[in-house]
């Protein structure tokens, strides 16, 4: 057979994505329509920017939600004779497999096309979740920092910056290796990391509903019940429905990106919380005699969410650059891994003869993080705009 | 502003030593110190030599003691065999002097240790390498800087028209580029004798060699010319371009909407002065701090452009020791990199305070 053209593999491609289309038209023609009573994620469908890049991370999304109708061949599987081939291969004995390889062959034969969109479910299982354990920690901490003030704010303030002043990659090299993960740091760091968005969702719940008890306990011993099993799945790996797990080398990933996320977070709460506090409704509600956890989290919280949400997506877009660095190092990340940042690394040898393997997801990562942060830029613009 | 000073350097001290107690820790945990026993003295020692090993090398001692010894204030550790040789942590230093054992012999005496991957002295090995650095640094703001502060000032001269439109998307494009992806796109692109820019170039008659740019930086160490440092200076650059552009877009903007702007447009001076003469010194205030706190996040992005483009530099050491576990060697890299995290933070806040008349300091 003869190779496929570069027409011909954009066409296939396109279809091979049919999944996604038809998810991005739904999403796009529901929200346009009933954009009005959408709040400001409604907004977002009126600013250009915002819309190109939601539309950019939605396929992103979608195409890791669906990525095992979109990919062609087993992510891992090797074919004999694909061994770095162009785009647009065809197998040499296809059998019951798909003819071809549409974006080529790396170095071990494996499909280009099929590991970039698994490479996607990995990077998106981890991003999301890994900036939102962060703000959760950043604004457990930077609330009562900003609100309370002194020694408290201080010492808070001096481990954030300590935090800081580690550059990135150093901690990385220290943090994710080998030797450490057979250590009792990762767990006992994961142990404490995720103690706080736990406690932040009990405190949040607590301080509204302590007037009605019924309803308190009935979601707090949700919470913590919830809370506690996901907990021990993914701090101990002990869950025994296995609902909740993560292998020692992800969670030791997870912690040392949350870890590097978390003191900036920290800091924009903290100064968000102090410019805030000496407005009128707090000072109303300190006067009704209001906990100071309610009016940090149902009065301070609610009123700084715009910065918090477009930092939320810039955030998203940084920790996937983080676990792009962490794979192109090799940090923490098995070999076989389809992610973007270990792709990279293993095409980077053969850059300049087979530039593809390596160019697929580069670009890939590019565009995602590009989303975002068109997204984030949508979301400041329609935000500032009330 | 002396009391400021005296504070700010004590509250880095006390930082530094909180954040090497740290990296000394993490390096030498008993893991880590039982891979080195074994790369040191053969692969196939036993549990009980490996210990004996640690023992006689001074490594069994708590952690911060030998820290403490590590930094040169507690007189490192001897040992004396049977037959009376005296050995120490400062006999190897004072060339197998005997006599020195029990000094004191750390950082602070200037004796950094040994590097096992380089076998060479650690702070020779760093000496070298961190030249090479600078030099990568030097051009990596000469070409970042001027470009950055160009395209936001450019941007934000006119706050929504279509050249701050096109110019901040130029920079939000940058910002989603992190280094080992603008590496990949550059070296497939520019250095590649096959495929991109180069073959086509080469038929045109253009160029003379086979390819426009080189994807391996190493030759830059006897002599820098365009074709080798070009990429990884690119590399480093265009990541933190981007930041800096729209943080002095941002600036910029607000500068343009105050009063003063206002009059003097009223009195007739031509935009380019009020742009030149009575908006810059204002709106660069912010982009200053945020270059000098950007150079803490340059070195992720040297430490990626060394690695990509085999330039021997600080950056590479770094990683070269954090991959053979050469703890001397990594923790004396560790040390730099925190001291010059600390420094820039601290001259961005006295910048801040020197360029910006409101904010006095008492």
């Amino acid at each position: 057979m003869e190779p496929l053209s570069g027409l011909e593999i954009v066409a296939r491609i396109l279809q091979q994505l049919l999944p996604v289309w038809v998810a991005l038209v739904l999403t796009f023609g529901l929200s346009i329509r009933f954009k009005r009573r959408l709040g400001l994620y409604g907004k977002l469908f009126d600013s250009n920017v915002g819309m190109i890049g939601f539309g950019i991370v939605m396929f992103w999304l979608f195409t890791a939600l669906f990525a095992d109708l979109i990919i062609t061949h087993d992510p891992l599987g090797q074919v004999s004779r694909m061994r770095n081939k162009f785009p647009g291969e065809p197998l040499p004995r296809p059998d019951d497999l798909y003819a071809y390889y549409l974006l080529g062959g790396d170095s071990l034969a494996r499909d280009v096309f099929s590991r970039v969109v698994m490479g996607a479910r990995e990077v998106l299982r981890i991003a999301p979740f890994a900036a939102m354990i962060s703000f959760m920690i950043g604004i457990t901490l930077g609330l009562p920092a900003g609100y309370f003030s002194g020694k408290l704010d201080t010492g808070l303030t001096f481990l954030a910056n300590l935090v800081l002043a580690f550059p990135v990659i150093l901690l990385f090299f220290l943090l994710v290796a080998p030797e450490i993960q057979n250590t009792l740091i990762p767990v006992s760091m994961a142990g404490i990391l995720f103690l706080v968005p736990i406690l932040f969702v009990t405190v949040l719940l607590n301080s509204r509903f302590y007037t009605q008890p019924s309803k308190r306990n009935l979601y707090v011993g949700v919470v913590l019940a919830v809370g506690a099993w996901a907990y021990i799945g993914l701090v101990f790996d002990a869950d025994p429905t296995g609902i909740w797990s993560m292998s020692p080398n992800l969670l030791n990933v997870f912690v040392a990106v949350v870890f590097v996320n978390a003191p900036t977070v920290f800091r924009i709460v903290r100064g968000i919380t102090l410019d805030i506090k000496t407005r009128d409704y707090v000072a109303a509600a300190q006067t009704r005699g209001e906990g100071a956890w309610y009016i940090m989290l149902w009065e301070i919280l609610p009123n700084a969410r715009g910065p918090l949400i477009v930092d939320f997506c810039l955030r998203i877009g940084y920790t996937t650059i983080l676990l792009g660095t962490l794979g192109f190092f090799g940090l923490g990340v098995s070999p076989e891994s389809p992610d973007w940042g270990s792709t990279i690394n293993a095409g980077r040898r053969l850059l300049t003869i087979y530039p593809h393997p390596a160019l697929v997801p580069a670009l890939s990562l590019m565009s995602l993080v590009l989303g975002l942060n068109l997204l984030a830029d949508g979301l400041r613009e329609e935000s500032l705009k009330d | 502003m002396l009391l400021f000073l005296l504070r700010r350097i004590g509250l880095m001290i006390i930082t530094a030593l909180c954040l090497t107690l740290v990296v000394f820790y993490l390096t030498n945990l008993p893991a880590k110190l039982e891979t080195l026993a074994k790369t040191q003295a053969g692969s196939r020692m036993t549990d009980a030599e490996v210990d004996n090993w640690l023992d006689r090398n001074g490594y069994n001692a708590p952690v911060l003691v030998r820290y403490g010894e590590w930094l040169g204030v507690i007189p490192g550790w001897t040992r004396s065999t049977e037959d009376g040789t005296v050995t120490g942590r400062c006999v190897g230093f004072a060339d197998d002097n005997p006599e020195a054992a029990g000094d004191r012999c750390g950082l602070l005496q200037g004796q950094w240790g040994f590097s096992t991957r380089f076998s060479n002295d650690v702070s020779d090995v760093l000496s070298a390498r961190l030249g090479a650095t600078g030099l990568l640094m030097l051009w990596v703001l000469i070409v970042m800087v001027p470009m950055a502060l160009l395209l936001g000032i450019l941007a934000g001269m006119r706050e929504g028209s279509r050249t701050d439109r096109s110019l901040s998307t130029v920079a939000i494009v940058t910002t989603a580029t992190p280094e080992y992806v603008s590496g990949v796109v550059f070296i497939a692109l520019l250095a590649s004798s096959g495929i991109g820019l180069s073959p086509f170039l080469v038929n045109l008659g253009v160029i003379e060699g086979p390819v426009l740019f080189q994807g391996n930086a190493r030759s830059a160490l006897e002599s820098i010319t365009f074709s080798n440092f070009t990429l990884p200076v690119m590399t480093v650059a265009l990541y933190g371009m981007g930041y800096i552009a729209r943080i002095t877009r941002a600036s910029m903007t607000e500068v343009m909407t105050q009063q003063y702007i206002r009059t003097a447009r009223l009195k007739g001076v031509s935009f380019g002065k009020i742009v030149v003469k009575h908006a810059l010194r204002n709106a660069l205030i912010a982009p200053f701090t945020v270059i000098m706190l950007q150079i803490p996040w340059l070195l992720n992005g040297v430490v990626i452009s060394e690695v990509l483009f085999s330039y021997p530099g600080f950056g590479w050491t770094l990683y070269e020791a954090a991959v053979n576990n050469d703890i001397e060697l990594l923790l004396a890299s560790s040390v730099v990199a925190v001291v010059v995290v600390l420094i820039t933070q601290l001259i961005s806040d006295i910048g801040y305070v020197y360029l910006n008349p409101r904010i006095r300091i008492s």
